[in-house]
């Protein structure tokens, strides 16, 4: 198989009844235009830090509203917040805000001069 | 006769006021980080200090700054702060001349008309209730324009004025009695005794005529208490600005800065706002897309007080207008960053990847585009147009795989991450052996200036060109296009770069001039340091903006900012270029 270029992935079923959606609730709260979000992939086509890894906004959006969060938040501490997937989004979602919001709850800040 | 009951109220408030603001003078001075006490030891006994207290008479007593930006408010704040200061000075020498020591019971210069009932027994009665009763005019007029000022704003040139808390309104009213009760109390006492001036001697006359002179003891009474409560209520109010900006003014002239960290020096700076609400009006979310429920007065109190929501601190577009504005000089903008710090983790490294940039090529220039100029790709055109006329060799640092400054990332509190970047740019601009670093973006040029420590010049575009044109290695086309400029915030307020992209635009064209520009110029509504409002709002500042800016018609609205130029140049009738793009427009063939 090796030689095809090909490899086997294993299942990826997710059962979106079954999926934690807090965060996302929690992060749609403060992120009201999240929800515009048509998942066009132009903030991963903008952005510069995809241009040096395989992250992907887009992907960790998604996976962030089905609830999968392992290794999401290493991903999300790729984001260097600099603002080009936010002119370019057709949509006008916030998505440093979302960026932002996401990273927090992920890391669950504590010890912060500010309430949540 | 020189003690009665009456003085307790005032005793006992000014007791409380004098050991709560030594307990925080001593808090304050404990947290102050390394830097700003090494200023303090190192500048306390030279005449910065003269110098310091130059600038308190100046600006704590006669409110200079308030005066130039609005004489009415100035007047306002003069006479009340002035007023009542000279009253406390003069009523002292008045009781010293009177007893004859300046040891006295503390009491006696502010109850003077009280206890001196015997005024025929010293020669200087007359030249001192004159003064008194001059002084208290002066404060009472002080007090009728606060007065009207809370309820009609409008006739001091206020729009909006600050909301304020239930305590603020208690010490509000209890320092707007004081004078009035005084005014009453003396000249009760000058009917009975003939110690009373032109004021307070034809009060007590008015007073005789309705029969109410019996009310002396009642007038000192609540005159006493007023100035007790005021006095209790000061520290945890907004009158707490009185004691805190004389602080704030001494550390401000020896050297203290504020630094990334929240540390005492934000205490006092905090504690030195006096809400008077000018950061209101001038702020353009509340002026453009009404909220007005975020700005610095409703973020520094509620920091102060320890009860600030995120929406707050994370709701503003650091231009910077309300530091200009501010009367006490606050580093708002820098309190704001501070504030909005997140936990650091220690020993995390953020950006690995950034290890595989490098850099292989020496060179005199370098070229940081900046990621927003990457959007608006013909500021970058028109910069490889300007470099290759003026036969410059550079290095385009972030053509392919460039990194950001950091600085979004600082001004949303990401510190740690911020400085990660710092480091992995500074060692690239370092490799190339570059004797300058040219940007076109204003944020980056704020950043790589102010939050790197490189030692070769950095300047942004439109200063490069500037001096390009002075070295005469760019001839420029003149005609008689009519422009206007944009000072992006960052580049203006925040660097203080105005006259260049002005000198450069005016070898191309008639610059003309709009309301809101220099200091006081707009934001264009696309600040990446706002967070917190959706694109709606954004768009509200914008248009809001652009109506002014384009008012005179222009053909062309000129900025130096990619971010301004896209956020524009998306709605606008008039056409938007970017100084750069202009220029290349305009070069001799």
């Amino acid at each position: 198989m090796k030689e095809w270029g090909y490899k086997i992935s294993s299942p990826r079923a997710i059962d979106l009844d079954k999926a934690d959606s807090t965060a996302y609730t929690k992060l749609i709260e403060k992120v009201p235009s999240a929800k515009k979000c048509i998942l066009c992939g132009a903030c991963s086509a903008t952005c510069t830090v995809s241009n040096h890894t395989d992250f992907s906004f887009r992907l960790s959006h998604l996976l962030f509203r089905r609830g999968q969060f392992d290794k999401l938040a290493f991903e999300m501490d790729k984001c260097m917040l600099c603002g080009k997937c936010n002119l370019i989004c057709p949509q006008g979602v916030n998505t440093r805000a979302m960026i932002s919001t996401m990273r927090l709850i992920l890391s669950d800040m504590k010890d912060r001069k500010i309430t949540l | 006769m020189n003690f009665h009951p009456l003085v307790i109220p005032f005793l006992a408030g000014t007791l409380f006021f004098l050991a709560a603001i030594s307990i925080k003078y001593f808090n304050w001075i404990r947290k102050l980080d390394s830097n700003q006490l090494d200023a303090l030891k190192k500048n306390i006994f030279t005449t910065k200090t003269l110098k310091a207290i130059n600038e308190i008479f100046h600006e704590s007593l006669l409110h200079r700054k308030i005066y130039k930006k609005n004489t009415l408010l100035g007047y306002m704040h003069m006479s009340l702060a002035f007023g009542w200061f000279l009253m406390i000075v003069v009523g002292k020498i008045e009781s010293l001349f009177y007893y004859g020591s300046f040891y006295d019971r503390p009491w006696l210069g502010i109850f003077f008309k009280y206890f001196a009932r015997t005024p025929h027994h010293y020669f200087m009665i007359i030249p001192f209730s004159f003064v008194m009763d001059l002084l208290l005019l002066v404060t009472l007029s002080g007090v009728t324009l606060a007065i009207l000022k809370r309820f009609r704003s409008k006739y001091l040139g206020i729009k909006k004025t600050t909301n304020h808390i239930l305590l603020d309104r208690i010490a509000l009213t209890a320092l707007w009695w004081i004078f009035p009760l005084r005014l009453l109390a003396e000249s009760s006492t000058a009917e009975i005794t003939g110690n009373g001036s032109f004021l307070t001697g034809t009060v007590g006359h008015l007073l005789a005529l309705l029969h109410v002179d019996h009310m002396e003891l009642p007038l000192w009474w609540a005159y006493s208490i007023c100035i007790g409560v005021f006095f209790f209520a000061l520290p945890f109010s907004r009158y707490m600005h009185i004691p805190t900006e004389v602080v704030l003014i001494f550390l401000r002239r020896w050297g203290a800065q504020a630094g990334e960290k929240y540390s005492g020096y934000t205490d006092i700076q905090l504690n030195a706002c006096s809400r008077c609400g000018i950061c209101i009006d001038t702020c353009q979310l509340n002026s453009a897309a009404n909220i007005n429920h975020v700005q610095s007065v409703y973020f520094i109190r509620d920091t102060r007080y320890n009860h600030l929501k995120e929406e707050v601190a994370d709701n503003c577009l650091l231009c910077g207008k309300c530091v200009e504005a501010c009367p006490v000089g606050l580093e708002l903008t820098v309190i704001r960053q501070q504030v909005r710090q997140k936990q650091e983790t220690t020993g995390k490294h953020y950006y690995e990847y950034s290890k595989s940039i490098e850099n292989k090529s020496k060179v005199d220039i370098i070229y940081f585009a900046g990621c927003m100029s990457h959007l608006t790709p013909s500021i970058i055109v028109s910069m490889k147009k300007i470099f290759d006329r003026a036969g410059v060799k550079y290095w385009f640092m972030d053509e392919e795989n460039g990194m950001c400054c950091g600085r979004p990332l600082r001004q949303q509190g990401f510190l740690q991450q911020s400085k990660d970047l710092v480091i992995k740019n500074t060692q690239l601009i370092h490799s190339s052996g570059a004797k300058m670093l040219v940007t076109s973006c204003p944020i980056c040029y704020h950043s790589f200036k102010k939050e790197y420590s490189l030692d070769i010049p950095i300047v942004h575009h439109s200063e490069y060109i500037d001096m390009l044109l002075n070295e005469n290695k760019l001839n420029l086309n003149r005609s008689e296009i009519e422009m206007v400029y944009h000072d992006p915030c960052e580049l203006g307020r925040g660097c203080g770069i105005y006259e260049q992209p002005r000198h450069v635009l005016q070898n191309i064209g008639n610059l003309t001039t709009v309301e809101s520009e220099k200091e006081s110029s707009l934001c264009c509504g696309g600040s990446l340091a706002n967070m917190a409002i959706d694109l709606d709002i954004q768009l509200k500042i914008r248009n809001n903006a652009l109506e002014e800016l384009t008012s005179s018609q222009p053909e062309v609205l000129v900025t130096a900012c990619p971010l301004c130029k896209k956020t524009f140049g998306q709605n606008s009738a008039t056409k938007v270029m970017d100084i750069a793009e202009v220029v290349a427009a305009n070069l001799k063939e």
